[in-house]
């Protein structure tokens, strides 16, 4: 029984609605075939009572002047025998009289004059037996198995109780008609059902198949977020479709909220990276401050032959190499600066001229920025640099830059795109890592622009799109943290 | 025991032909399936000559007392005593007696011989068609008319019928304690004429049966043995063969066991206050129906050959029977 209740509603439904339909039609099927039954008796209680009150009647002067002949044709008249047009008519007139002999049949063949009734058969002799537990009183007789419904009705007048009139209707008859009834009821319950199964199971799938997907997708949570549903499945709303609301609502947040989770791993990767190259780099730069300092020391006053010399400065190139990778890694944001100007950014077009020129690169420069912004002059500057280096170099030969600074409340807005090659899914990720490269320079141009970035309490996010690349600054020129217009993607 | 349906029906110029059909059989309970004579039987043929004799004489004397009788509708009695689907031939009948007598007819129609005997006795009706057993009775009030003549021979007799499948009966003797169809207290072929036999063999006919029942009409009694309602009847000969001929898949299903002696035909009489004139023109209306072809008709569909005048002494056997249980 579980089993049936854990099928899929796709079954579920459809099968309780035809369970319900099957169920419906045979009730309403047996109470007509019971009703029908009913009526079918009462008619034929009705027509023999009529009958017999009516032959009874007519017989007692006929019996009580003993004219056999006149009783005789008053029991054959032809208003009695069934046939297929008249099913409820009598099939066997009999007239008893006081001493249980028959005093008259319809069918005198079988059924003699003054024939004892006990003696006639075993179905007589109990109806003999109804008879006298009657005396002057009308009756049925019927029993299982009997041939025939018995209507027992006393021939007399006042007190003298001549006999009886027994009329025989046929029970075979009976319920031959009774079938006929009861098997269209059947047909009528058997057309219902045919067309009403294929609506419901119809209905019943429509109604199911929403749930089934809805449950598909739902199932999907936990592992992954699962897809949107396909817009128009479910267009109304009734307590399904609430839920499909309820449902997208809920697909909206997880995905956002799955951005968020990448986003917070990155930084904190970023975090982690940017400490730890400051901790290596503040370790390296103690003894490589003093290896500089006494290889200084040993060229001015080591006199050493020229072999010597060659091999110091070898090592001195190498352990200058060494401190500017190291510089670079620690990017040191907390020098003092004088405030952004609208000359700053003019400056840094201004310098990016020539490398524009030598790739034969269009740049677009949109600055909105008037006046001085609270936000230190140097770092904004190197942020706006290393952008536009990058995108110039992505955006290749004849390629296209464009660059906007604008104020967007307290923030300061930069947003550098390219018409470059879009960023590969494997770079985008490690973005901002240091030594991460697409190919020209170590890598670190990023690394530094996010680490000013953070510093300065900003967001940088980078995104491809439309054939463009874009990638989008924003710091705070106040200590309140920016508002971010739109969520960026990675 | 005169318990007889009272079905009257009168039959008169003033009622339409269909309004005569409602009752008529009285005609056909008279006159089934007679063949017609021979042409070669000169006996009859003497008959018939001496008939039309007589007849030529009754049509002048008919003719000579018109004004005599007057036009007082004429009353005609008839008893049942045969089929009950011929209520043409009764109107036919009528309305040809009319012609003939230039006067109104009326048939008069009783289910039981005694109603009819009644309506004599007291000269409700004028002429009557009856059975042999009530002329015996009413002889003297009444003068026998006619007698049809049947198989060329004014006689019928009484079957003893057992239905076609009782094969061991052959004689009434082995019918002992057993029930049996009459057809009427006062009918000789269906009534007498078997207690007579009966009576002959030493047997009391009252305790004879075991129980017995009147049908009031022969071929009813036909039908109650046909049907087993009877396990024995008496029938009148006439009856049955007509019925042999009109329904033959009712008469199949009964057996004629014995036949009786032969009887005077059920005459026609006239009640004896009828004058003489009345009663010769109607005996000669009567006599001379071989005589036209309406007439001939008519006798063709009675199953009879003609009407003769008869005598009183051809009803000797029927006196005799009575005679045996203390009647006549």
């Amino acid at each position: 029984m579980k089993r049936l209740f854990d099928l899929s509603f796709r079954y579920k439904i459809p099968l309780w609605g035809s369970v319900l339909i099957v169920t419906a039609a045979l009730f309403v099927a047996s109470s007509l075939m019971f009703r029908a039954y009913e009526d079918l008796r009462r008619d034929l209680y009705i027509s023999a009572d009529g009958l017999a009150r009516t032959l009874a009647k007519t017989l007692f002067p006929a019996i009580l002047h003993d004219n056999v002949w006149q009783a005789f044709e008053i029991v054959r008249a032809p208003f009695h025998g069934a046939s297929p047009e008249h099913p409820v008519q009598a099939e066997l007139v009999l007239v008893v009289d006081d001493r249980q002999q028959i005093y008259v049949s319809d069918d005198p063949k079988t059924l003699p004059m003054l024939t004892g009734i006990r003696y006639v058969s075993e179905e007589f002799a109990a109806l003999a037996q109804r008879i006298a537990e009657l005396g002057a009183s009308p009756g049925t007789h019927e029993f299982a198995g009997s041939k025939h419904i018995y209507f027992i009705t006393p021939i007399a007048d006042g007190e003298a109780l001549l006999g009886h009139l027994v009329l025989g209707y046929s029970r075979e008859a009976f319920f031959e008609r009774f079938l006929d009834i009861a098997r269209n009821a059947a047909g009528i319950a058997a057309l219902v059902v045919t067309v009403l199964l294929p609506i419901n199971w119809y209905w019943g799938r429509r109604t199911a198949e929403p749930l089934v997907r809805l449950a598909a997708r739902m199932s999907e949570v936990g592992h992954s977020v699962p897809a949107p549903m396909e817009p128009g499945l479910y267009a109304y709303r009734d307590e399904l479709g609430r839920l499909f609301e309820a449902y997208e609502r809920m697909v909206t947040e997880l995905r956002g909220k799955k951005v968020l989770e990448r986003e917070m791993v990155r930084s904190e990767r970023l975090a982690a990276v940017g400490r730890l190259s400051a901790g290596i780099a503040h370790e390296i730069n103690n003894p490589l401050a003093g290896m500089l300092t006494a290889i200084s020391t040993l060229k001015e006053h080591g006199h050493a032959d020229v072999r010597t010399l060659k091999t110091m400065a070898l090592v001195e190139r190498g352990l200058q190499q060494i401190r500017d990778t190291v510089a670079a890694l620690l990017v040191q944001a907390r020098l003092v600066s004088r405030n952004l100007a609208a000359q700053d950014l003019e400056d840094v077009r201004t310098l990016l001229e020539p490398e524009a020129q030598r790739k034969a690169a269009r740049i677009e420069w949109q600055c909105e920025v008037q006046g001085e912004v609270d936000l230190p002059a140097t770092l904004v500057r190197q942020i706006l640099i290393n952008l536009m280096l990058n995108a110039i170099n992505a955006a290749g030969e004849r390629g296209s830059v464009r660059c906007r600074v604008a104020l967007e409340g307290n923030c300061l807005e930069i947003n550098v795109a390219n018409d470059g090659r879009p960023l590969p899914e494997e770079v985008k990720e490690r973005l901002f890592e240091p030594f991460t490269t697409t190919g020209s320079g170590p890598g670190l141009g990023l690394w530094v622009t996010y680490q000013i970035v953070q510093q300065l309490g900003g967001r940088i996010a980078a995104r491809s799109g439309d054939g463009l690349t874009f990638f989008t600054v924003s710091l705070p020129a106040s200590p309140a943290p920016c508002v971010p217009k739109a969520t960026a993607s990675a | 025991m005169d318990t007889g349906k009272r079905s009257t029906v009168a039959v008169s110029d003033a009622l339409p032909h269909s309004a005569a059909d409602g009752v008529t059989d009285w005609l056909l309970r008279r006159a089934c399936g007679l063949r017609r004579l021979p042409n070669g039987d000169l006996r009859t043929r003497r008959r018939v000559l001496r008939a039309a004799v007589a007849a030529f004489g009754e049509l002048w004397l008919a003719g000579a007392g018109r004004a005599a009788v007057g036009s007082r509708t004429v009353r005609f009695g008839l008893t049942p005593a045969f089929l009950h689907d011929q209520h043409g031939l009764l109107a036919d009948w009528r309305e040809y007696l009319r012609d003939k007598l230039g006067r109104p007819v009326e048939f008069v129609l009783r289910d039981s011989y005694r109603e009819t005997m009644d309506l004599l006795r007291l000269t409700k009706i004028d002429f009557a068609w009856i059975c042999d057993y009530p002329y015996l009775h009413l002889k003297d009030e009444v003068r026998l008319m006619a007698v049809p003549l049947y198989r060329g021979r004014p006689y019928y007799r009484s079957y003893l019928i057992v239905a076609a499948r009782n094969l061991h009966v052959s004689s009434i003797a082995q019918l002992k304690g057993n029930i049996f169809a009459y057809a009427d207290p006062y009918s000789n072929t269906g009534y007498l004429a078997p207690r007579y036999a009966l009576h002959r063999l030493g047997e009391n006919p009252e305790r004879f049966f075991r129980k017995t029942f009147f049908t009031y009409s022969h071929r009813k009694v036909i039908e109650a043995v046909a049907s087993g309602l009877a396990v024995a009847g008496a029938v009148d000969s006439y009856v049955w063969d007509s019925l042999a001929v009109v329904a033959p898949e009712i008469t199949r299903q009964t057996r004629i066991v014995s036949i009786s002696e032969e009887f005077g035909f059920p005459p026609l009489v006239a009640h004896r206050s009828v004058g003489d004139e009345e009663f010769r023109q109607m005996q000669g209306v009567l006599l001379n129906m071989g005589r036209d072809p309406g007439g001939r008709s008519l006798l063709a569909r009675f199953h009879i050959d003609a009407f003769i005048p008869g005598k009183p002494a051809m009803y000797d056997g029927v006196a005799r029977m009575m005679l045996a249980f203390g009647e006549g």
